[in-house]
């Protein structure tokens, strides 16, 4: 069965604001879609990611062995920044679509759908 | 070779198309294997004469060509994939095609090359490659770009196709009304690119608007309970309907008040407005009903002093409220001046949005126009001169200077 990266970004400035009320029912939603979404066979795998002020970028320079930079933050400073992603398995890219629709990052963000390489089949 | 004899291939290729993409699943391989076909059929009918179905032969040695290529692929790199679709084109080789299954066939691609999940420039040129039979060359032409950028668009159109698995399916009830604005914007794109498409532009052989009507045609059959699809081909049918009109013995726009109406093909306006009245029956209306029952108010008229001028700008008035934007509200404004006098015009071109008019020379020579018929001859010259300032081409900043000298005299 191939498989899609469901991407979640969200606003970056309302990644580490919003009252616990509001996490609260966010959570609900999202517990909501891994209930049905699981159900349904097609979850793969999938994770929440810590907001982006934890993030530390890393490049080798000048090859394998090189020096290591280190920076503080996101590898790309957006407006709108990478929160979580699930794995689903679906047969083709309407389905993917179908289901990429009922995550909440949909409404409160966006949802970018990736197909995953397949290397079997390559 | 006769170019009805060429003509008639393309089509069926089309056709033909659509089938060998349902059982290959891939439209490069199906498009290589109809190639081949039709490359036989051009050696071969001219010699053998016509067969009696020439949608069968083709498909069957579209087939034949498919098969072997198959074979060889999945010799050489035993891919599971290439042997379900070894098994599907072997077990299809005895079956018949049907009219019916031609028609699904076609409805499935038309809804792939229509995919939200291509960029809209992509939707256009694969739909006039892949169902039109167009080439490349003749797209890149079409559209003004480089062959090559119309090669890598359609070609990176057919990969996202094959890498993200975007399906050969027609989409569900539910789905359709998120699905069919797509494939009516890329059928209206032909049509408004045919009738748009200067003299000389094109092949010969191939005529843009006719391909438009063509494809129009095809969506209405393969869809007739959708209002929207009939009142594109009845839009396509009134504009194309006027295409000996349109233009002078030097090529030079006419404008529709100036045309000869004798010159039009009063039996397309016919069938337009039947098209039209019937869709408007089923009560789903739309922007290409209205767009449409626009085109055949303008056409059925017999001078344009008898144009139903109310009845168009109430029409404009519903277009604006469906898809309002900055073109439809000047036209409803002309249609108003018609109508209700200049002054209700006016008072439409005073309503909109300074950001969207400022650099739009078409507005300011509108208000000019209108302007002049309430007898403010000073506000009509700064509007001509208004209009001059925005960067019109050369034939509008000729007739606009020429405008300016009328008034000022």
């Amino acid at each position: 069965m191939p498989r899609y990266a469901a991407l979640i970004y969200g606003d970056a400035a309302t990644e580490t604001s919003g009252t616990p009320e509001q996490w609260a029912s966010i959570m609900v939603e999202y517990n909501d879609f891994g209930a049905t979404a699981g159900a349904a066979g097609v979850l793969a795998g999938g994770e929440a990611l810590q907001p982006t002020p934890t993030a530390t970028t890393i490049h080798v320079k000048g090859g394998k062995g090189g020096e290591l930079l280190t920076t503080d933050g996101p590898f790309a400073e957006t407006k709108e920044v990478l929160g979580g992603f699930y794995l689903l398995e679906c047969k083709d890219l309407d389905e993917a679509i179908h289901w990429a629709a009922q995550i909440p990052g949909a409404w409160h963000g966006r949802v970018e759908v990736r197909p995953v390489i397949d290397f079997s089949q390559e | 070779m006769s170019e009805s004899l060429d003509c008639m291939v393309r089509h069926e290729g089309g056709r033909v198309l659509a089938t060998l993409v349902r059982l290959t699943g891939d439209i490069t391989l199906a498009e290589d294997a109809v190639q081949d076909a039709v490359e036989q059929a051009l050696r071969r009918w001219p010699i053998d004469g016509v067969p009696d179905n020439p949608g069968a032969w083709l498909t069957t040695v579209a087939r034949r060509r498919a098969l072997d290529v198959l074979r060889r692929e999945a010799k050489r790199t035993a891919k599971e994939s290439d042997a379900v679709m070894l098994d599907q084109v072997t077990a299809s080789m005895s079956e018949a095609t049907s009219d019916s299954m031609v028609r699904d066939d076609l409805l499935r691609l038309i809804f792939t090359c229509c995919h939200p999940a291509l960029s809209p420039d992509a939707r256009v040129a694969l739909t006039l490659r892949i169902l039109c039979g167009m080439t490349t060359v003749e797209i890149a032409r079409v559209f003004l770009v480089a062959d090559t950028t119309m090669g890598q668009r359609i070609s990176r159109a057919k990969q996202k196709i094959a890498t993200a698995r975007i399906p050969y399916r027609v989409p569900s009830d539910h789905e359709l009304p998120d699905r069919l604005p797509a494939v009516l914007a890329v059928v209206h794109a032909v049509v408004t690119a045919g009738h748009h498409a200067p003299e000389g532009r094109l092949d010969a052989r191939f005529d843009l608007a006719d391909e438009g009507v063509r494809l129009a045609r095809l969506v209405h059959d393969l869809m007739p309970d959708e209002p929207e699809c009939a009142g594109l081909l009845a839009l396509a049918l009134a504009t194309h309907a006027r295409r000996d009109a349109r233009l002078d013995a030097e090529g030079h726009l006419v404008l529709l008040r100036d045309q000869d109406r004798s010159r039009w093909h009063h039996d397309e306006i016919r069938e337009a407005s039947e098209l039209v009245e019937a869709a408007i029956h089923r009560r789903r209306i739309g922007q290409y009903q209205v767009q449409a029952a626009i085109a055949c108010l303008h056409t059925l008229a017999p001078s344009i002093d008898e144009t139903d001028w109310p009845q168009i700008a109430e029409l404009y008035r519903l277009l604006e409220s469906l898809t309002p934007s900055p073109v439809v509200r000047v036209n409803r404004a002309v249609a108003t001046a018609e109508a209700h006098g200049a002054d209700a015009g006016l008072a439409l071109l005073d309503d909109m949005d300074e950001s969207d008019v400022a650099q739009w020379h078409l507005y300011w020579s509108t208000r000019a126009e209108l302007l002049h018929r309430t007898g403010d001859v000073s506000g009509a010259v700064e509007a001509i001169e208004r209009a001059l300032t925005c960067n019109p081409n050369d034939s509008d900043r000729a007739f606009l200077e020429r405008r300016a000298s009328e008034l000022k005299c």
